[in-house]
């Protein structure tokens, strides 16, 4: 039986910049930051309130993984804003998003109600989207 | 934009105006009447304000952001009296007290951890990343990372 999610992954084109992005102006906590090898590392963060969740921030560069044409049409996509990688929430939606906003993080969409609930959409610094929601989001009946 | 829901954006801003202030003078002797100051707002209706948004009083807050940084410190290396007074405490057991409740530990034992923890990852860094990330990244055919790096 699986028990929960302990590593996940967000592609990035830039390690450092996600790195500002997701610390510095998220407010994420490093969990590892392990040089591995000239020009890359091991980079994962984790929510503040989350620490058992580790986020990959996995840069997008030829490798195994990406062979040259993979990683060039992946980038493409993720600038693009093709790719929404998740929900985070947060106690409070409107004092969220004007920190973020204050920030300089770019919102898609400013908290807006929808059939399910309150919910903002904004990109990080590579392109990739998240939708933010209040928890109350989720602790109604509907969901437990 | 629900404007019905979100009329009162000028408290939404001045609280987390508050908030900030916390997060960058968390170093310095600051408390809950500078930072309702900061606030424009009178002491108790800005805690009462402050806790309906962020699930903390200022006062909570502001000590969690403290530990949270001297963990950040305590791992970086620094010793458990210069992460003491670098996140704004002026005694080493209201620190040490403060950081147990919070982190569920003592400095010392967070420091002792984390120094291991660091020696670990420099003996096996692979040990700490799952073999499926490293296979992609092709790190499992060149482990030598200090060699690559030369």
């Amino acid at each position: 039986m699986i028990t929960k999610m302990t590593v996940t992954n967000v592609n990035v084109i830039d390690q450092d910049s996600a790195y500002d992005f997701y610390v510095n102006k998220l407010g994420f906590r490093v969990v590892d930051d392990i040089p591995m090898g000239p020009g890359t590392r091991w980079l994962t963060v984790s929510p503040p309130e989350q620490p058992d969740l580790q986020i990959v921030l996995f840069p997008v560069t030829v490798s195994k993984m990406f062979p040259k044409e993979v990683a060039e049409n992946l980038i493409d996509l993720i600038k693009k804003g093709i790719f929404g990688c998740g929900v985070f929430t947060c106690k409070d939606i409107f004092a969220t998003y004007e920190e973020l906003k204050g920030k300089g993080v770019e919102f898609i969409k400013p908290p807006t109600k929808e059939f399910y609930g309150t919910e903002a959409l904004f990109k990080d610094d590579s392109g990739n989207f998240f939708s933010l929601q209040p928890i109350n989001n989720f602790n109604d009946e509907e969901h437990s | 934009m629900i404007k019905e829901e979100y009329p009162k954006v000028y408290l939404y801003r001045r609280i987390v105006q508050a908030k900030l202030f916390i997060d960058s003078n968390f170093m310095h002797k600051i408390d809950v009447d500078d930072i309702s100051d900061e606030a424009f707002f009178s002491k108790f209706h800005f805690i009462r304000l402050f806790k309906s948004m962020y699930g903390k009083t200022p006062h909570q807050y502001l000590k969690s952001v403290r530990i949270e940084k001297a963990r950040q410190f305590l791992k970086e290396g620094k010793s458990v009296t210069e992460a003491c007074f670098s996140v704004g405490f002026d005694s080493l057991s209201s620190f040490s007290g403060c950081f147990k409740r919070i982190a569920g530990e003592s400095p010392s034992n967070y420091s002792k951890q984390q120094e291991m923890v660091k020696k670990n990852i420099d003996k096996k860094p692979l040990a700490f990343v799952p073999s499926c990330y490293a296979y992609q990244h092709g790190w499992l055919e060149n482990s030598n990372f200090e060699e690559a790096s030369k």
